[in-house]
């Protein structure tokens, strides 16, 4: 293998797994020492400078830093990520000063958003503070779009939406409620110099089989969830049956046993392990006494005398293959099952109808505009997507990661720049000895569990619709759960020409990262180091021939618990452990003084 | 040394041994060596070397003198028994240990300074009685507990930190043994465990005096230009002689050998060292070919490694001595002593 090259960002961002999973690259990492060191708001804004909501996201994102937690692998659970945001949202002090603020004078650009939720949002939190005259359109007569009318209230509190929304709006954001666009055209009319469409997948799925349309206690998941958030619906019958098993019908099942349900089935078309839940929501319905009934496929609904009686399902059986796939199943039986009514969960569309076609904004087959991935533009120049309503639904981190990139596109294009020429993401390394042994950092393994987080009594949580059901970590769980992160930022780094090939670093590695041996390629290097390296994801850091025997040195980065022993025990400071810093680029970084980049000018 | 102990996490797909135990398991307390010292390498090889011979912790001795090198055993086998002696008396209260138990492993550690000085008289009657042991010698060439004066394995011509080169001729503790008649002579270096590992096994189930003699750089004292025993001199001047391959028991051997260079040797319990001839005109079981080879190759300033000698034919102390197999220390005590009749007919005899 050629010798790994680090100064490219990109190798030591891909070892800090978390940061490299999040959509938002959130610097998780470095906040969690913050939290240790008991800096909140620090925690806070490092938190809000990548994904500019923590307190939302530290009660409902999708986490898509835990499953790739390196702790995971060396251990069996991940470090609580994101309970851990919550404790910096939740012990903050007012940071509204620390907030950028627009400019007295505005650039004079116009920019219209449409819809108030987080895609909206993140672009408005990038644009306003760059001078941007920044409107927000929105059809409901609140903020936040579905964080607000999907997640129910005892998941996210309104108060926690009502402040960090705020944070936004504050910077001098023109939001205009109960003002639904209808046309795109009559919108571009309006003279605006960019357009962002934020509105979301907001057309829940139907499902059309006999019955559908015989009575009126068959809901669609998402629209239900909203009449709920905006009181329109206050009551359900006793037996409630759910279709479908994602997130949205894990909320619709907590949601209907606090408004009068005391038998809740969620109907499961395929087993365990096929579900589109995230683990922790299931575990949550689950404490709450859902049931989940697996392998039964929806048939009919059972009206009598013009009422809803109950649903009959036939029950399934799968194979499931060698590589874990499910084949399209076998049909053994029918049940019936009696139910008051009935919530359609079983996922969301996009809906544009208040797009014209003949515009040149391009549509796919699945009804999704047709937007650069990059720089999330459509098809016509000036109007760029973001969130659910770019790519299809996927969550709240991802559209917060879109917003950043839209926001550059925006300011690029207002300054007539070439969209494509972005700044490209840089990375600080800073060594972090501060005596013979002794590092910034806490580099000892510790070998605490994973903290449970503490939830409202299951007698209480259910006397209100409101009741924050996750109570957040305490003050022990958080100083326990701080410590079980690895530091995987802080990065070994290899200097081949001071090595002495004592082998001191590869006896003292308690996980056997590391092996001397000669060169080769990399299947067969992977199968002849110290421990096999079997993680094809995780990548071998190789060293240039040492000076010695011309062998290389080469790292297994899959399960290096980054405790910092190879560069303590090395004689020479060949190793060494240093701290990257991944430096992403935001609008205002494109916006700083010697950025103007104009675009190329037309061949 | 370093200021967090090694973390107890391990690699979840670590092999096990028979016993179920994984290397880690074989470990002992974080060294306080110098960072880079070779005398940890030395601990690891030891550790994989015990590991997989699947010997039980509780079945090891390990024992040792004073210097860098006797401070070793710390860091190894935390489980198993083990007795740090006066300076250069290891041998002896190994003998003590053997004589009363003879069914432990015993593995001495012991350093240049503590087997070839002030330990030289002991050492050279613990292979005269062919004490069934495996001797290691973490050899460097200084004495670094007391800053790097040269040690009696100094080459001539080595030059020190700071001072005037080394004019004594060295002890080689190889030579020394092969003309001693000890049974197991070995010699490697602490930064190729790919061959240190399998010499150390081979030396804890010789049944006999086995050396292993170790070129284990001092990083601090003795790993600068000029010295002939750091870690670029050795491995400019290593030559490999015969490598060893070892073979537990009941298992076949698998390695494809070229032809005439291979030469299976079986062991007491069953196992076999396979040696591996780099240098054909080497012959390992020839006390007087070997002689001349080892010396003319070290009057070279040739460092040679390998299983370098090797005799399985003699008996060990016990069977020199006609004792019985139950360690004294499992027997009876009335069996064990003759009583206050028996002793004193005895002393008569003598009167």
């Amino acid at each position: 293998m050629k010798p790994t090259d680090t100064s490219h960002p990109e190798y030591f961002h891909k070892v800090v797994d978390c940061q490299w999973a999040c959509p938002a690259h959130t610097d998780v990492p470095e906040y969690i020492r913050l939290i240790a060191q008991g800096r909140f708001s620090d925690a806070y804004i490092e938190n809000r400078n990548s994904n500019v909501f923590p307190g939302i996201l530290g009660r409902v994102c999708d986490r898509p830093c835990e499953p790739a937690c390196r702790r995971g692998r060396v251990e069996d659970r991940p470090v609580a990520i994101c309970r851990l945001k919550r404790v910096a949202a939740d012990h903050r002090d007012d940071i509204s000063g620390r907030l950028p603020r627009a400019p007295s004078k505005t650039n004079g650009k116009r920019v219209a958003l449409v819809g108030a939720g987080c895609a909206s949002l993140t672009v408005a939190n990038d644009l306003a503070p760059l001078g941007y005259e920044v409107t927000i359109f929105e059809a409901l007569d609140t903020t936040g779009g579905l964080m607000r009318t999907n997640i129910p209230q005892f998941r996210l509190p309104p108060k926690v939406l009502d402040e960090e929304i705020a944070y936004i709006l504050d910077m001098g954001v023109d939001l205009k409620l109960n003002h639904s666009i209808d046309s795109m055209k009559e919108l571009l009319d309006q003279g605006f110099d960019a357009v962002f469409v934020g509105t979301g997948a907001p057309r829940g799925k139907n499902l059309e089989i006999p019955g559908r349309y015989d009575s009126e206690n068959i809901y669609i998941g998402i629209d239900w969830l909203e009449s709920v958030a905006f009181e329109h619906i206050d009551s359900i019958g006793k037996n409630v049956l759910i279709i479908g098993v994602g997130n949205t019908a894990m909320d619709c099942c907590r949601t209907s046993l606090r408004l009068g349900a005391n038998d809740v089935k969620v109907m499961a078309r395929k087993p365990r392990g096929f579900f589109k839940a995230s683990d922790w929501e299931l575990e949550d319905a689950e404490e709450e006494n859902v049931e989940i009934l697996v392998n039964h496929s929806p048939k009919d609904f059972v009206i009598e005398d013009g009422k809803l009686v109950g649903m009959t399902f036939e029950l399934m059986e799968y194979n499931i293959d060698d590589a874990g796939r499910i084949d399209r199943g076998t049909v053994t039986g029918e049940k019936t099952i009696p139910c008051d009514d009935v919530i359609l969960a079983i996922g969301q569309d996009n809906a544009f109808p208040w797009i014209e076609r003949d515009i040149g904004i391009e549509f796919n087959e699945w009804e999704c505009p047709v937007v650069d991935e990059a720089t999330m533009m459509c098809t016509r120049d000036g109007i760029f997507f973001g969130g659910d309503s770019a790519f299809g639904p996927k969550n709240i981190i991802w559209a917060v990661a879109h917003g950043h990139e839209a926001a550059i596109s925006i300011h690029k294009y207002c300054h007539s720049e070439d969209l494509q020429n972005r700044l490209p993401v840089g990375m600080n390394l800073a060594s972090q000895k501060m005596g013979m042994h002794e590092w910034s950092y806490s580099n000892d393994y510790d070998p605490a569990a994973r903290r449970l987080m503490p939830h409202v009594d299951l007698r209480e949580r259910f006397k209100k619709i409101d009741i924050e059901v996750e109570l957040g970590f305490t003050a022990e769980q958080t100083v326990q759960e701080v410590e079980r992160c690895l530091n995987c930022d802080i990065q070994t780094v290899f200097a081949a020409e001071l090595c002495i090939e004592c082998d001191a670093c590869i006896d003292i590695c308690p996980v056997n990262c590391l092996t001397i041996t000669e060169n080769g390629d990399e299947a067969d290097l992977r199968m002849r180091l110290s421990a096999p390296a079997e993680n094809h994801e995780q990548a071998l850091y190789v060293s240039k021939d040492l000076p010695q025997t011309s062998r290389v040195m080469i790292k297994d980065e899959d399960l290096c618990v980054h405790c910092g022993l190879c560069a303590e025990r090395c004689p020479t400071g060949a190793w060494d452990m240093q701290k990257s810093t991944v430096l992403l680029p935001y609008a205002a970084d494109e916006a700083a003084d010697g950025q103007i980049q104009p675009a190329a000018p037309a061949a | 040394m370093s200021y967090i102990a090694k973390p107890e996490v391990a690699h979840p797909n670590m092999p096990r041994n028979k016993l179920g135990l994984t290397a880690r398991d074989y470990e002992g307390t974080v060294s306080t060596l110098c960072a880079g010292c070779g005398h940890d390498s030395v601990t690891t090889a030891i550790i994989q070397a015990v590991f997989q011979l699947n010997i039980e912790p509780h079945m090891l001795a390990k024992m040792s003198g004073i210097g860098c090198s006797s401070k070793t055993p710390a860091y190894f086998v935390s489980q198993s028994h083990g007795f740090n002696a006066v300076h250069g008396r290891m041998p002896s209260v190994t003998t003590g240990a053997n004589a009363a138990n003879r069914t432990l492993t015993y593995i001495g550690v012991s350093g240049d300074g503590d087997s070839l000085s002030i330990g030289a008289g002991q050492f050279v009657h613990a292979i005269r009685r062919n004490l069934n042991m495996c001797y290691i010698i973490e050899n460097n060439g200084v004495y670094g507990l007391t800053k790097g004066q040269f040690s009696a394995s100094a080459d001539i011509g080595s030059k020190p930190k700071k001072g005037l080169p080394n004019q004594q001729e060295p002890i080689d503790p190889v030579s020394t043994a092969l003309s001693l008649g000890a049974t197991y002579i070995a010699r490697s270096f602490s930064g190729d465990k790919e061959q240190l590992i399998p010499l150390i096994q081979g030396a804890l189930l010789h049944d006999g005096f086995a050396l292993v003699d170790v070129i284990s750089p001092c990083v601090t004292f003795n790993d600068h230009e000029g010295s002939t025993k750091s870690y670029a001199h050795t491995r400019q001047f290593y030559h490999h002689v015969v490598d060893a391959d070892y073979v537990p028991p009941a298992e076949e051997i698998k390695a494809a050998y070229n032809d005439g260079s291979a030469m299976p040797i079986e062991l007491h319990d069953g196992s076999k060292i396979v040696l591996r001839k780099v240098d054909k005109n080497y012959d390992p079981t020839s006390r007087a070919v070997s002689f001349k080879f080892l010396r003319d190759h070290f009057n070279a300033g040739e460092i040679t490694t390998g299983l370098l000698y090797i005799d399985e034919s003699r008996k060990e102390m016990h069977g020199l001595m006609g004792n019985i197999d139950t360690p004294l220390s499992e027997y009876p005590l009335d069996k064990l002593h003759p009583g206050r009749k028996e002793l004193k007919k005895i002393l008569n005899r003598y009167r």
